[in-house]
């Protein structure tokens, strides 16, 4: 449970710490170092098992059948790198206590970095490379939080951005890479991927797989050529820059090459890949930090040289290069982040953080000056400090590489190069700043030393520098073992940590190194004016210009495609849908299943005859809409014969209820809208639209063909012999409606429901004078309502009633339903609309249909929910027989509640809907008063 | 009877598709509605067609597969639905941008071009 615990820890602390807000800035500090120091407590118990190369595993099952569980796991290598991140994250909270002004939102900077800090521990302690990757990209979008953390500013808002992209990108292919892994290696468990090490190196697709992961890895941490996100990100605050460029964020790319070190290392490609970015890295950071005149940006380049050397030292593939990389990430990340910590400290008393105008500091803050100095020395390899011993080993591996003829000169004048370099670069970080003459015009004058607390991180970093460098074995020698044997295995070379080695090769290469770069930075006015002469490559722009390059491509691509008319879209959609039927239509090709085709009669031919003729007239008088209303109707009463003719008498006596309410639906809306289509589209979009609803039309022509002419097997057998005697209805249909599948109908009158609603919202408010006449010139007539159709229409409401009554009463058992009978209650109800007026009809039928609806709806829940109270599931039906005088015998089943519940939704649905657009008009509506008065 | 069954879906599709393509709301709703009718038919014979055995248990001596009935039911009605929602979005366009139009184009309904007043004068 431990190992969750550290993980999630921070995750919670970042919920909790915003609450210490009220509290003042020492109450939230302390809250937010809280869960650093569990963790911390929480990991120490597992040191005897780590040190003798144990590994803790703590595993959950997550998603088994994706390969992700939520395991972590524990050993020598992640517990190296959580220790960095725990330790340094409580002295970044220290730090930036002091370091944030009062006006800031601290409570905001101490849950991001909570936040960023879970991601991390989440990187180096998760056991499932997947798990790995979902906090690998929570580090990239909590860093992009805490980069722009002062969102005022116009480039940190722009550094962040192309952090993230780079790393985010970075993400995308390192998630690539893992699924590949992952499928070599059969599982995503660490474990299992580490030990199937020789399995991933022989297979195919090792290279891709290795070059995608190395892409996450480089991106990650500023490898050339993706360097360059790193200083642009130095817009952060100080603590932030201090925590992400030492300790953590960039580090993550280096955990990821010693962690899958064993699985992926020690081929040819992993030796050129690794050490020739690696290389490059190295020599083009250390020589741009030479021209930095921006304190933190010297120190970013010199990071990235710094982690092309680790990077490097991982690439040469030796075991004691391995060992020495991970030593210097230790070395590292303590002189790193002090130093950041110094420069932000000379930000904070200066207000500038300008080398040129920065100078002779060492009178007015000594302390500082100090701790900067030893800091610096670690970082240009100095000996008796922690730099000077991985440097050393470094050189020493330099010249361990057996390559052939000349090529072997260079590793090691490279690496005395890049040394010359970082003597020079960190010569100029002290010197120049807390020598050199006089300050120059600085914003804050005289300068003074910070608070006494903020300076104490520093003190511990740099007491770390100096413990490691003189009793190395003591200090960190133990822990170092266990993070080697973690990614060597077995076989970690048995070495000695020693302050001297004696008089050897990489000792004179030290001694060289350290006079050049002194030299080198004595001769540094002819080198900047050397540098000058050069124009700068100005990566920001080049990479905006990148980024809107790619954001007009899409845009122009976006609107080719939606150039914001529905009816291109309606065209694509038709002709999307085309394509994506044909493709696995065509492999079946045309053809007549084995029943083949049955003879046909002529009423019915006749009639298929009179619908396809209609259906194709419609299509084309429909500019003349009135008479393709007409022609519709008649395809759907055939239609309705059709359901009649192939034994579906509840299907047509659904059309032809449904049918009748459509087509006066229509009629109401072609009053309120022209009556003619205008001739708009060009005879090419008349012809192309033929051709998608011809070849549509015969696609479902053919599909048709090929499935009825098959023989198949229905679940339906089912149904049949249980109607009965399960749930008591003979007509199979209507059981299946209210009884077997009652959810379903349950959740179809809802739709309803909603609808009508919907309409019913939609055209409240809503004004539409009608137009006084047809659009051709010719005004509606006057009339009053036809005196015929109101006579026969208010005798025949009490007799549709009565027939739709019995529809509903007998539906269990023979045609009919809820559905039918309330259509036809509908029907009936719309025809005194129609013919007596909207004012007539509501004085003498007050019902609101909402009320109708609802009472539907409940009387169904009811009736399903009645079940529930007898011990049985959801809509249970229940039925028994009684006897009715005159009637005889009678079946009542509760199903028959249910059926009411259809019967008045569907009413109460279909007149709110009708009656909202009828009472649409005021015109039309205060005419129909006039005459009702 | 099969080649017949097939040769009405594939109208009522040809027919349905191509006033979907309209750019005006009517024959869109129109079309829709015609679209509805096949899919419908289309959903109502994957229990084949058969004449006289309706699915009322007593009434023959073999009964058709009276499921794909039970959801068709159900379409027709939603079906309805649908069409009255789609006609009332359609007078909501009317009412707001003062046109039918399908891309809501607020351009009013222009009176019919000379031509079309003579075509509607030859009918008569």
């Amino acid at each position: 449970m431990s190992l969750p615990l550290v993980v999630l820890l921070p995750f919670l602390g970042a919920i909790v710490v915003p609450f210490f807000a009220q509290g003042g800035r020492t109450a939230i500090a302390i809250a937010s170092s809280v869960p650093a120091l569990i963790a911390l407590a929480a990991l120490f118990p597992h040191w005897p098992a780590l040190s003798s190369g144990g590994v803790v595993l703590h595993s959950y099952e997550w998603l088994p059948t994706l390969g992700l569980s939520f395991s972590f796991r524990l050993d020598g290598l992640a517990l190296l790198f959580a220790l960095l991140i725990l330790i340094i994250g409580v002295l970044i909270i220290l730090y930036a206590h002091y370091y944030l002004k009062a006006h800031e939102n601290v409570a905001k900077f101490y849950s991001l970095l909570l936040c960023f800090k879970g991601s991390m521990l989440g990187i180096v302690l998760s056991g499932n490379l997947l798990l790995m990757l979902i906090f690998w990209e929570l580090t990239s979008l909590t860093s992009f939080l805490l980069i722009s953390f002062w969102t005022h500013k116009q480039n940190a808002r722009r550094g962040a951005r192309m952090a993230l992209a780079i790393t985010g990108g970075g993400g995308l292919a390192l998630m690539a890479g893992i699924l590949l892994i992952g499928n070599i290696a059969g599982s995503f468990e660490l474990d299992a991927v580490l030990a199937a090490g020789d399995q991933i190196k022989a297979h195919a697709l090792y290279p891709v797989a290795l070059t995608l992961v190395l892409l996450g890895a480089f991106t990650k941490s500023a490898q050339f050529p993706f360097h360059f996100w790193l200083p642009h990100a130095m817009e952060a605050p100080t603590p932030v820059s201090a925590y992400l460029h030492s300790a953590t964020m960039v580090k993550a790319g280096i955990f990821l090459m010693a962690r899958l070190y064993p699985a992926l290392a020690g081929t040819e490609q992993w030796f050129y890949m690794v050490s020739f970015t690696g290389l490059a890295t190295l020599l083009l950071g250390a020589w741009v930090a030479m021209f930095k005149h921006d304190l933190k940006g010297l120190l970013a380049h010199s990071t990235v040289s710094h982690l092309g050397l680790i990077t490097l030292l991982f690439g040469m593939g030796t075991k004691m290069a391995a060992v020495a990389a991970l030593f210097h990430v230790i070395n590292h990340a303590t002189f790193k982040a002090s130093l950041f910590m110094a420069a932000g400290i000379i930000d904070h008393e200066t207000g500038t953080r300008d080398m040129r105008r920065i100078n002779g500091l060492w009178r007015y803050m000594p302390h500082t000056a100090t701790l900067a100095m030893v800091a610096a020395s670690s970082m240009a390899g100095v000996p008796l400090l922690n730099g000077f011993l991985s440097k050393e080993m470094f050189f020493a591996e330099s010249l361990e590489l057996n390559l052939p003829g000349l090529w072997a000169w260079v590793p090691p004048i490279a690496a005395t190069l890049a040394g010359i370099f970082a003597v020079a670069y960190s010569a100029r970080f002290v010197h120049d700043v807390f020598f050199n003459g006089k300050p120059v015009d600085l914003p804050h004058f005289p300068p003074h030393e910070p608070p006494r607390y903020m300076k104490i991180p520093v003190e511990i970093l740099v007491f770390a520098c100096v413990m490691v460098g003189v009793f190395p074995a003591i200090s960190v020698g133990p822990l170092l073992f266990a993070a080697a044997s973690a990614t060597l295995g077995s076989s970690t070379p048995d070495y000695q940590l020693a302050v001297m080695h004696g008089l050897n090769l990489p000792l004179l290469m030290s001694f060289t190194a350290f006079l050049g770069g002194l030299f080198m930075y004595s001769q540094r006015k002819r080198l900047f004016a050397f540098h000058d002469r050069f124009r700068e490559i100005d990566e920001k722009a080049i990479f905006e210009a990148v980024v809107s390059w790619f954001v007009n491509l899409a845009g122009r691509f976006t609107r080719r495609i939606e150039n914001g008319s529905l009816q291109r879209y309606a065209m694509l959609l038709m002709v999307s849908v085309i394509a994506v039927a044909a493709l696995p239509l065509a492999e079946a090709g045309f053809y007549v299943g084995e029943n083949g085709l049955s003879a046909f009669d002529w009423p019915t031919a006749t009639a298929a005859g009179v619908l396809i003729i209609s259906a194709l007239a419609t299509a084309f008088w429909h500019r003349e809409r009135f008479y393709a209303l007409v022609l519709l109707s008649v395809v759907g009463l055939i239609v309705a014969l059709g359901f009649a003719r192939f034994s579906a008498p509840d299907l047509a006596m659904t059309q032809l209820s449904v049918e009748v309410v459509t087509i006066v639906l229509l009629m109401l809306a072609l009053y309120y809208m022209p009556s003619w289509t205008p001739m708009e589209s060009t005879r090419a979009q008349r012809i192309r639209d033929v051709v998608i609803a011809l070849t549509a039309g015969t696609g479902m022509t053919l599909v048709t063909l090929a499935m009825l002419t098959q023989s198949f097997s229905s679940i339906s057998d089912f149904f049949l012999q249980n109607s009965k005697p399960g749930g008591g209805g003979t007509n199979v249909v209507n059981v299946i409606l209210v009884d077997f599948r009652g959810f379903d109908t349950l959740g179809e009158i809802t739709v309803l429901a909603i609808a009508a609603l919907g309409i019913y919202a939609m055209l409240k408010n809503t004004d539409l004078p009608a137009p006084p006449g047809d659009g051709l010139g010719r005004v509606w007539a006057r009339d009053q309502y036809p005196l015929m159709l109101t006579q026969i229409a208010r005798p025949m409401l009490p007799l549709a009633l009565m027939v739709s009554a019995y529809i509903f009463l007998r539906g269990h058992n023979v045609p009919g339903g809820g559905f039918i009978a309330g259509l036809i209650t509908s029907v009936a109800l719309i025809l005194q609309y129609i013919a007596s007026g909207m004012i007539w009809t509501e004085d003498r039928i007050p019902i609101r249909y909402h009320n109708v609806i609802g009472l539907g709806l409940l009387f169904a829940v009811i009736a399903g929910a009645g079940s529930l109270a007898f011990g049985y599931p959801f809509l249970t039906s229940a039925f028994g027989y009684i006897n009715w005088p005159v009637v005889g015998k009678f079946e009542v089943a509760s199903a028959l509640i249910f059926d009411l519940g259809v019967y008045l939704a569907v009413v109460g649905a279909t007149l709110l809907a009708l009656v909202s657009i009828g009472r649409l008009s005021p015109y039309s509506f205060a005419k129909s008063k006039k005459e009702g008065a | 009877m099969e080649l017949l069954f097939a040769l009405v879906i594939g109208a009522l599709t040809t027919s349905g598709v191509y006033l979907l393509l309209r750019a005006r709301t009517f024959p869109v709703i129109m079309g829709l509605t015609m679209l509805s009718y096949g899919v419908n038919l289309f959903l109502f014979s994957t229990g084949r067609l058969a004449t006289g055995q309706q699915p009322v248990i007593g009434t023959a001596s073999s009964y058709t597969d009276p499921l794909p009935q039970a959801l068709v039911l159900t379409a027709i009605v939603i079906g309805f639905a649908m069409t009255a929602f789609l006609v009332v979005l359609a007078l909501r366009n009317l009412s707001d941008n003062g046109g039918d139009h399908v891309d809501e184009r607020p351009d009013t309904v222009s009176p019919p071009s000379k031509q079309q007043r003579e075509q509607e004068a030859t009918r008569k």
